[in-house]
């Protein structure tokens, strides 16, 4: 069962940059382009547990801050192939900035360790 | 559309190395390939042989390529059927048994034959030599010679050049009476010195040959099979077997009878086509090069590059400009390499050791600070390092002795093939040596590539040498140099000088303008804040800072933990505080429940564990200005008490302290920059193994030291200079600061650029102005100091929106 939930507006996030949100009780990174489009993912790295949200971004990739493993924004696959991939989450931007995602079942954090 | 047809002559290591070289840029889709050999073998390891004379290795254990890979890769093999004829104006190649193949583009690479000098009685009937000669170059040689050292009693080897060496000591494994005939003063005097050539010739005798030097052949004796051997000076030698390691003829006639031109071998362009014919190729030592022919492996598999590049056109620019020459000697119980020449000129930088009891001996010539010639004889375990730095020409270190041995650090006894396979190479990473020989196995053929794919050398950077040297091992001595290895950044194909040109020529102001105009709006996450450490030294503070560019501590001024929270360290300019200060960060350390209060090793005291949104509010608790804790930028100078109140102190290095870091808080750098002055030389603020460090030695006199090191290395300073007065001191430390932020390359420390560029080259530039730029060098520092604020200020006045936000509340 899915559901849409309101997590914020566009105009919360600086270009190319990324915030957490704690929604429904579960932590998730989302992320702004600087073409303005939105992508969310689990808030933590699989590998240490590292703030994604504190990432560099780029093409369509986020890298953590913490040891530089890189990730793919659409799919969550890990790109430097030395960590896990991470949950990413349908978000839709709509024409009023507003941004929702779309959460199926989990009520809880995913594969993120918790800080 | 059909497949055009490529016919390569030769069988041997150049040509199926090129065919290889074609196949992986995809040229098997393109065309139909067909190998004609000589020998009814598929392609071996020929540089291997000796090891199977000496019985060290298997003879199925060189074949590189056996028959299957032929027919794995669609390749029609006549093994055995050498071509006779080439007949350019139809297109077509002929063998001896008759096989006749059309071809678009053609490939000679016949390699070559032994040079059998002309000595009386060398050759028996029909031409053929004398039964009990041998030339040592095929497989069919190696059996030959193997076969008739069981029924010799005594072996004569004629040449004492490395192929004569090699065949020496392998028939020492089957005959105990084996005599090595040189006409040289020395063994290997192409390669050696005379000392060197000595040592070598003592370390043979042990192993149990005899040397016989300045011999001139003059006659084989025997009628049917050999008997022995005559020399000019009239003694003679008995012998039954003879081997001829006097050198090589390339295998050319083929070409002289396609008309093609030929001197000493088939005169090819840079691009390894013959002169005449834009159809043929030819590589290896059947091609002649400028001039140049060549005899050992590393050459053609450049040339075996360039045609493939060429031919498949994947790259019609590639061009080979010739091969600079090294080489191992394959003599068990003796190690040596040699690059270069032998011989040092007047002028020369001469580094030698010499251990004749030791069988050590180590010489190294630099020209114009480069490497041109080296000898190792003994110890080559820095021979991969060496032959790196002779092929491409690299930079030495300015401590000349390094190049010999390890200093200041353990001492690297075993070399790379005696290194356990699970020995740890990058300790930051955990990469051992094996993972990195199958990663250079998987293809990645670069120091840059292999880092890549390993992180290998990505952690403090301090194994980057041995990595390099591991892969270099790994490759055969063949490593790929990844042109991106000089780019500053990976995501703009532009070294730092090009970039800051096209910066300042285009006017550049953002990182995303950059990429907008210059990598096709391709924003590269990782080279964001390299890029937005250049705008900050070419614009000062003229430029849009998209926050987005940054890391994350130069987005929120803090240093990120390993659990996401961050560490807060004010300025404490040379450890110096007031008690109100003091009382102060005890008081926020409190009410912000602060996990650690830790002194930090630049006399300051560090705030650990603070959450990101509560940042702001210490820094406004705080009331002090950042400490630049987290940023490649200038971060601390730390001091002695200095001569305010030291017995022994000599200058103010307190104050000294307080007022370089009045000037320079806030200077952005390629990397972080430690700074310390000492008020005497015992150095008790460790100045020496600072980025800049002064040291006072009296009379109002500071010694300016730059590019030390106490981190993942330890590395002294270099004195750049002995000035007077704080004043001059700091003029200059800052001309120095300058030209390194404008030249370094990004998050290289002060330790590895002023190797890399120099201490000469530096002083020159930096004391002695010899480029005229020193004024604008002091101009644009003034420039970036102006520009340097406190951004803690952004406390009051954030820079983005929800700068400091930990978490975001959804909406409901």
């Amino acid at each position: 069962m899915s559901r849409l939930l309101l997590i914020g507006d566009i105009e919360q996030i600086p270009k190319a940059e990324a915030r957490n949100v704690r929604v429904d009780g579960l932590e998730v990174a989302v992320y702004r382009t600087r073409s303005d489009e939105v992508f969310a993912t689990q808030a933590h790295c699989p590998h240490a547990g590292g703030p994604l949200a504190d990432g560099l971004l780029g093409e369509g990739k986020v890298i953590c801050p913490l040891h530089e493993r890189a990730f793919d924004l659409r799919t969550g696959r890990n790109l430097t192939d030395d960590c896990g991939d991470l949950r990413v989450y349908p978000v839709k931007l709509a024409a009023d900035g507003k941004i929702t995602i779309e959460l199926s079942g989990e009520g809880v954090a995913g594969t993120g360790s918790p800080l | 559309m059909a497949k055009r047809r490529l016919v390569v002559v030769g069988n041997g290591m150049a040509g199926v190395r090129a065919v290889e070289e074609v196949l992986q840029r995809g040229g098997g889709e393109l065309f139909d390939i067909t190998i004609f050999g000589d020998e009814p073998y598929g392609n071996y390891n020929r540089i291997m042989l000796s090891s199977v004379l000496s019985g060290e290795q298997d003879a199925a254990e060189i074949f590189l390529n056996p028959i299957d890979w032929y027919r794995e890769n669609g390749i029609a093999l006549h093994a055995g059927s050498p071509v006779t004829k080439i007949d350019r104006a139809a297109k077509i190649v002929v063998s001896e048994s008759g096989v006749r193949e059309a071809y678009d583009k053609l490939l000679i690479a016949t390699g070559s034959r032994p040079l059998v000098p002309p000595i009386v009685g060398v050759s028996g009937q029909g031409g053929r030599l004398k039964r009990g000669v041998f030339g040592f170059r095929s497989y069919d040689d190696c059996n030959a010679i193997l076969a008739r050292a069981k029924q010799s009693a005594r072996a004569v080897v004629i040449g004492g050049g490395l192929l004569g060496l090699e065949a020496a000591r392998g028939l020492l494994a089957h005959l105990s009476d084996v005599h090595l005939v040189h006409s040289g003063k020395h063994l290997m005097h192409m390669q050696l010195d005379a000392m060197s050539g000595a040592m070598l010739e003592a370390s043979m005798r042990s192993l149990g040959a005899q040397i016989h030097l300045e011999k001139q052949t003059a006659r084989i004796l025997g009628d049917e099979e050999v008997s022995g051997v005559a020399f000019k000076d009239g003694s003679t030698l008995d012998c039954d077997l003879i081997v001829l390691a006097t050198g090589i003829r390339p295998n050319s006639e083929i070409g002289l009878r396609a008309g093609l031109s030929v001197e000493r071998a088939i005169v090819v362009d840079d691009q390894m086509r013959s002169v005449d014919d834009a159809d043929v190729y030819a590589i290896g030592e059947c091609a002649q090069h400028r001039g140049r022919v060549y005899g050992l492996v590393a050459p053609l598999w450049e040339q075996g590059k360039v045609f493939a590049d060429h031919f498949t056109q994947r790259d019609l620019g590639a061009a080979y400009h010739g091969s600079k020459l090294a080489t191992k000697l394959k003599v068990t119980g003796i190690e040596l390499a040699s690059m270069g020449t032998p011989e040092h000129e007047i002028g020369d930088e001469l580094i030698q050791l010499a251990e004749p009891k030791r069988g050590v001996y180590k010489k190294l010539i630099v020209r114009d600070s480069r490497l041109v010639g080296a000898i190792l004889l003994g110890d080559i375990s820095k021979a991969a390092y060496l032959m790196q730095a002779f092929a491409h020409d690299a930079p030495l270190p300015e401590e000349r002795l390094s190049m010999l041995f390890d200093l200041g650090a353990p001492s690297q006894k075993i070399t790379l093939d005696e290194m356990p396979a699970e020995t740890q190479i990058c300790n930051c990473n955990g990469v051992t040596k094996s993972t990195l020989g199958a990663c250079v196995s998987a293809g990645h053929r670069s120091a840059k590539a292999a880092m890549d794919a390993t992180r290998a050398g990505k952690g403090c950077g301090a194994c980057k040498t041995l990595v390099a040297e591991v892969v270099l091992y790994f490759c055969g001595g063949e490593v790929e140099e990844d042109p991106s290895v000089h780019y500053y950044v990976p995501g703009v194909t532009m070294t730092k000088p090009q970039l800051i040109a096209a910066v300042r020529e285009r006017g550049l102001k953002s990182v995303s303008a950059v990429f907008a105009s210059l990598a096709d709006g391709v924003e590269d996450a990782a080279s964001k804040p390299a890029l937005a450490s250049l705008l900050a030294t070419v614009w000062n503070g003229d430029y849009e800072d998209e926050r987005d560019a940054h890391f994350i501590n130069d987005r929120v001024h803090a240093n990120i933990q390993k659990d996401g929270t961050f560490s807060v360290v004010p300025q404490m300019p040379g450890g110096v505080c007031t008690p109100q200060e003091l009382k102060r960060i005890a008081e926020v350390a409190e009410k912000y429940a602060v996990p650690l209060v830790k002194l930090t090793g630049g006399q300051r005291v560090d705030l650990v564990g603070v959450p990101k949104d509560q940042l702001p509010a210490v820094w406004r608790d705080l009331g002090m200005p950042a400490g630049s804790a987290w940023a490649k930028a200038y971060r601390t100078c730390k001091s002695c008490i200095g001569s305010d109140y030291c017995r022994v102190g000599l200058g103010d290095s307190m104050g000294f302290a307080s007022k370089i870091e009045a000037r320079l808080r806030g200077l952005e750098a390629p990397a972080k920059l430690k700074l310390a002055t000492a008020g005497c030389p015992r150095n008790c603020s460790e100045a020496l193994i600072k980025d800049v460090g002064f040291v006072a030695i009296g009379d109002d006199k500071w010694e300016i030291y730059i590019g030390g090191a106490g981190g993942s290395r330890v590395r002294k300073g270099d004195l750049l200079a002995t000035v007077d007065g704080e004043e001059k001191a700091l003029a200059l430390a800052g001309r120095f600061l300058q030209y390194y932020r404008e030249n370094a390359k990004w998050r290289e420390r002060t330790y590895d650029f002023v190797e890399r560029v120099g201490l000469e080259r530096i002083r020159a530039v930096v004391v002695e102005d010899s480029d005229r730029v020193g004024a604008a060098l002091d101009a644009a520092l003034e420039a970036a100091i102006a520009a340097a604020y406190d951004p803690w200020t952004e406390a009051q006045a954030p820079k983005t929106v929800n700068q400091f936000a930990s978490t975001l509340p959804a909406e409901a």
